[in-house]
């Protein structure tokens, strides 16, 4: 177990250093950059508590898609640090607090759950009992809550999904007039008997219209 | 025997046996991955009617080392203005995601490094990591056409890998299972078992082919472009970006990535046969193995596997010869409006097919 010991503080020392990095960070890009890290020793943590299903989702959705994007869009930034920094101390109250309440909702979270366990349902065991209990993997003891006890939660959250993405296209969707646009089908559908048009021409003399 | 058995269940013992098993594998695939990278430029020639690599060895088979002695002795070159950091840490994310990967590829039955519950999410969520290799190159070059590149492969991998992760869904589906393993060894008795042919079952199951066979391509297709490879190799598209991310990377860098991007092609092939074309099952059934001792076995298995490889590299091989780059805006079109919608019925006509149809 000193192995996992090892681990553990390895990961948790790196993604506390990298989170860190992210805020302190000079250069934009570098920022997203040590966010991936801390993404990522993140994902070692879950695989340490056995959660290795969430572990992948976590790299898969936020390192593989959504880190990509910010990555994508601070490259092309041209961000002014020093306009950035200029309203530091007017919004350093606000920011504290903000810093300290949540640090305050996560001690009190963690002491509860150190303490008393999590909250659960009381027949139905979480993902993590049912896993123990009836030696299913991950995945399938999370699909088993999942699409059973909390199905509406589920569809909810799809559709608020749902509606963000229709919401995003609906925004940025505009048709600009004179653009000309590729239709495959009409090109594979073209035939010679359309495209080509056969002249006659005498010599010495054009076309002419 | 017993004490050496309790000996390699100490954590000593345990981490040198996985440190053993990682270096057959990486050394396994370095190996295969000079030959391919020969194999790939002789097909490319024979497609061309030229010789191909012929200098090096009998018929060139040496020439990959040659390269690879040129790539080592040459002088790293960083451009002024450049990452520093970023520009040297590119190729080797590159190369560690491109050998990573391979930890839960199951080679042969029982031999794989890490045998996971996820196996397929660890591939796919790897895979979906390739990316940033390039990208932070491209950005780190502080150069204008290695940016574009990088930026055409971040967009174009991002788009394609919805659909890899939405045909690896109707495989998952199949089978039943997230362990590479399993999903491998659910596969046994013949080629008309394999999962492109609707997995295990009586005969009528096999109607499934119609939608199996076509994700098996769509799969590969998709693999051709998360990998870079020529058809959908713009993000390096010589002829319009000189070489794209890799225009500034010389020497080892530069080797590093390629030998990372030829890793993934060989692991798109590995996962295309694990997934769709049973692994390292024989394409007949096997009763005869059952009397064998497992080592003679796990080599049998191997052999299949690794033959199927092949065939698929040979298949990434000619695409490269024979098809021509395809514009950008026709790429995305084909990742977007015809695999993702392909994919998505694919995954809701298999998932009806799992209730409705095979546990009936």
């Amino acid at each position: 177990m000193a192995l996992q010991a090892i681990a553990f503080y390895l990961l948790a020392a790196v993604t506390i250093a990298a989170g860190f990095a992210v805020v302190s960070a000079r250069n934009p890009v570098h920022s997203v950059l040590f966010l991936i890290a801390a993404f990522f020793s993140a994902a070692g943590l879950f695989v340490l508590m056995g959660a290795e299903f969430l572990a992948m989702l976590l790299v898969v959705v936020y390192v593989g898609a959504v880190a990509v994007l910010f990555l994508f869009v601070v490259m092309m930034l041209d961000v002014d640090f020093a306009a950035l920094r200029q309203g530091f101390a007017r919004y350093m109250p606000l920011g504290g607090l903000v810093a300290g309440g949540l640090a305050i909702e996560m001690v009190v979270v963690s002491t509860t759950v150190a303490t008393q366990g999590a909250a659960r349902l009381n027949d139905q065991p979480m993902a993590r009992g049912a896993a123990a209990a009836a030696n299913v993997t991950n995945a399938e003891a999370i699909g088993r809550v999942l699409y059973t006890n909390y199905i509406y939660f589920f569809q909810a959250a799809g559709m608020v999904l749902l509606v963000a993405m229709i919401g995003a296209i609906v925004l940025t969707l505009r048709h600009k007039p004179h653009v000309r646009r590729q239709v495959i089908a009409d090109q594979v559908a073209r035939t010679p008997g359309a495209g080509l048009r056969m002249v006659s021409l005498k010599p010495g003399r054009g076309v002419g219209e | 025997m017993i004490r050496a058995q309790s000996y390699w269940a100490t954590p000593g013992g345990w981490t040198l046996l996985t440190v053993g098993q990682i270096l057959a594998v990486v050394v396994w695939i370095l190996i295969s991955l000079a030959f391919l990278l020969l194999a790939d430029r002789k097909i490319w020639a024979g497609v061309q009617l030229r010789k191909g690599p012929n200098v090096v060895g009998p018929f060139g088979l040496l020439q990959s080392f040659a390269d690879f002695g040129k790539f080592l002795i040459k002088e790293i070159v960083v451009p002024d203005g450049a990452d520093k950091t970023v520009f040297l840490l590119a190729p080797l994310i590159a190369f560690t995601l491109g050998f990573g990967a391979w930890a839960v590829i199951p080679l042969a039955p029982g031999w794989v490094v890490s045998n996971i519950n996820v196996g397929v999410l660890y591939l796919f969520a790897i895979s979906s990591l390739g990316v940033y290799g390039i990208i932070m190159g491209g950005w780190a070059s502080n150069s204008k056409y290695p940016f574009l590149g990088s930026l055409r492969s971040a967009a174009q991998m991002v788009s394609y890998e919805v659909s890899i992760g939405f045909i690896i869904v109707t495989v998952v589906i199949l089978a039943g299972t997230l362990n590479l393993q399993q999903i491998v060894a659910a596969q046994a008795g013949g080629f008309w078992n394999w999962n492109v042919f609707g997995g295990p079952g009586p005969i009528w199951t096999k109607l499934l082919t119609i939608v199996m066979l076509p994700m098996a391509v769509i799969f590969f297709i998709s693999g051709l472009a998360e990998t870079n490879r020529p058809p959908f190799d713009l993000p390096e598209a010589e002829s319009e970006l000189v070489a794209g991310y890799a225009v500034e990377y010389s020497s080892t860098p530069y080797l590093l990535f390629q030998i990372g991007e030829y890793a993934n092609i060989v692991l798109i092939c590995a996962m295309t046969s694990i997934l769709f074309f049973g692994g390292w099952q024989a394409p007949f059934p096997t009763p005869f193995t059952a009397s064998w001792s497992p080592t003679a076995a796990s080599f049998f298995g191997f052999m299949w596997f690794f033959l199927k490889i092949i065939f698929f590299f040979f298949l990434v091989a000619m695409a490269k010869a024979v098809v021509p780059r395809y514009r950008y805006d026709q790429l995305m079109r084909l990742g977007w409006k015809v695999f993702l919608p392909t994919s998505l019925v694919a995954v809701v006509a298999v998932s009806a097919w799992r209730v409705f149809g095979a546990a009936a």
